[in-house]
């Protein structure tokens, strides 16, 4: 199996300066790696700093110090230190990125929100398009809403325009921050067969989910994030 | 690490992506008399990128977008322009007609309010195809039908085209100024608080066109302004200025979820949840 990201000593502190400058660290040495062909979760309580190490690693938060290698057209390109044009061209080709919440752009429908990602890509707006609405209907969205701009749409409903949008590509990497949050059973399942089938095409798949069930199903392999954590002493 | 080296970090090589900047800023400063307008500012410009520059009233976003836009001669620094030839010019060097000509057809400039980028007592028509004939085009029916389809492309009925701008509501003034500056197909355009002064809904619509012109043109933009959910929907990068400097810059959304300067957090902490 071909390691796809390799992160070391990754550190994070908040500095709020509003709160006349008090410092919160989130984590410190995050060391792990993520294979082609297998899912990884991470596991820990709820303000641990799971969702942080996500956005770290797609190029959202910045990081303190250490490295976030990626193989990005066959290079090793670190995140923690690239400039916004590699950033974006590594969302671009390489990592894909299952937000927990849509942000819904007015005026633009589902269907353009989840085939945007093809579309900055170069592909044709048919074939992206189509590959939407396949999508959409493997998800159970109903078919009245496609055309629509989602920001009236259910948690539930935005929630899968979301997965939609963040399956829709092939990147080699895929982090998912909860994409089974406001799921019903059905829909649960069919997310968990879409992770089983981008594993075989051997796309490295990160992400969190609180859902037992789900992770159960999905996880190769659990990262402690406690380990990580800095016992909440800010100095 | 100085701000300015971070914004000028080397570019790692992309296959796709055009090697050489569009526009390079250089140190540019303009002081009013004692006071400063901006000062010390860097920063490169890809084809294709937008670019939104951020900060309250005052905080020199408007002068720092005349500087690098020619309309303002800056005190000190340089802003370089890679021409169509593949040539990169100074453009404070250049001959003012070729400056000029630079600004009508390969530049467009939006300005916050309409009536300052358009001839308000000539037709909607006629304010399209006027930049039209600065480039050469001298048949009247082609200019006409181009400027009709301009309209359309920012949803402009085709026969408001015979009527004066002054006639227009607030929206389709803007909309109208979007297809004056775009029909010579530039390659960058400066936009000084595009939606300032229009209700959200008109917004919304606006910025929604603007966002597909953008990318279906492949637009270089450098777009002032202080509403950063406007930054957020229309740029790849940010620059934020206080008093005339640049305190924070980067990727848009880092820069808005991550804010590290004081002042940045300040901005991004007022921001009022619908």
């Amino acid at each position: 199996m071909k390691t796809l990201l390799v992160a070391s000593d990754v550190k994070k502190t908040f500095v709020m300066h509003m709160r006349g400058g008090v410092e919160l660290p989130v984590v410190t040495n995050v060391s792990f790696s993520l294979k082609s062909g297998s899912c990884a979760v991470l596991g820990g309580p709820s303000g641990v700093g799971k969702s942080s190490i996500l956005k770290m690693l797609y190029g959202n938060y910045g990081c303190d110090s250490g490295q976030i290698l990626v193989q990005h057209h066959g290079k090793h390109i670190d995140v923690a230190s690239a400039d916004p044009r590699m950033v974006l061209a590594i969302r671009r080709d390489t990592i894909g990125y299952v937000s927990q919440f849509l942000r819904a752009v007015p005026r633009v429908s589902a269907l353009d929100v989840a085939a945007e990602p093809l579309l900055i890509r170069g592909i044709a707006q048919e074939i992206a398009h189509q590959r939407a609405r396949d999508l959409f209907a493997e998800l159970n969205l109903p078919e009245k809403l496609w055309s629509l701009p989602p920001a009236t749409f259910s948690g539930g409903e935005q929630q899968r325009v979301n997965i939609a949008r963040g399956f829709i590509t092939d990147h080699p990497i895929l982090l998912l921050d909860e994409p089974t949050a406001s799921l019903d059973a059905a829909n649960r399942e069919v997310v968990i067969d879409l992770i089983a089938r981008k594993k075989a095409d051997g796309a490295a798949l990160l992400g969190i989910f609180h859902d037992q069930d789900v992770r159960n199903a999905v996880a190769d392999h659990v990262i402690d994030v406690s380990a990580f954590a800095t016992g909440k002493t800010a100095a | 690490m100085s701000l300015s080296q971070t914004i000028d970090a080397p570019v790692g090589k992309l296959a796709s992506a055009p090697s050489q900047p569009l526009l390079s800023v250089d140190n540019l400063t303009r002081v009013y008399g004692k006071r400063i307008g901006c000062a010390d500012v860097s920063f490169d410009l890809w084809p294709g990128e937008v670019l939104a520059i951020v900060g309250e009233s005052g905080s020199g976003k408007t002068t720092l977008l005349n500087c690098i836009s020619s309309r303002m001669t800056p005190t000190c620094g340089t802003v370089h322009y890679r021409m169509r030839d593949g040539e990169s010019a100074d453009i404070y060097k250049m001959a003012e007609a070729e400056r000029r000509y630079l600004m009508r057809t390969d530049w467009g400039f939006v300005h916050q309010n309409p009536i300052d980028g358009l001839r308000m007592t000539v037709s909607a028509g006629a304010n399209v195809g006027e930049r039209l004939m600065a480039v050469g085009n001298r048949h009247y029916g082609n200019i006409r039908n181009t400027a009709i389809e301009w309209l359309s492309r920012v949803e402009i009925d085709e026969d408001r085209v015979d009527d004066q701008p002054r006639t227009f509501s607030g929206g389709m003034r803007q909309r109208l100024q979007i297809a004056r500056n775009l029909v010579t197909e530039p390659r960058l355009v400066f936009m000084d608080e595009p939606t300032g002064g229009l209700d959200v809904s008109v917004q919304a619509r606006l910025l929604d066109l603007l966002r597909g012109l953008v990318s279906d043109l492949g637009l270089a933009v450098v777009v002032v302004t202080h509403d950063l959910a406007v930054a957020r929907l229309l740029s790849d990068r940010m620059i934020v200025m206080k008093e005339g400097r640049v305190i924070e810059a980067g990727l848009t959304d880092r820069v808005l979820d991550d804010p590290r300067a004081p002042y940045t957090q300040l901005l991004v902490s007022s921001i009022l949840q619908v």
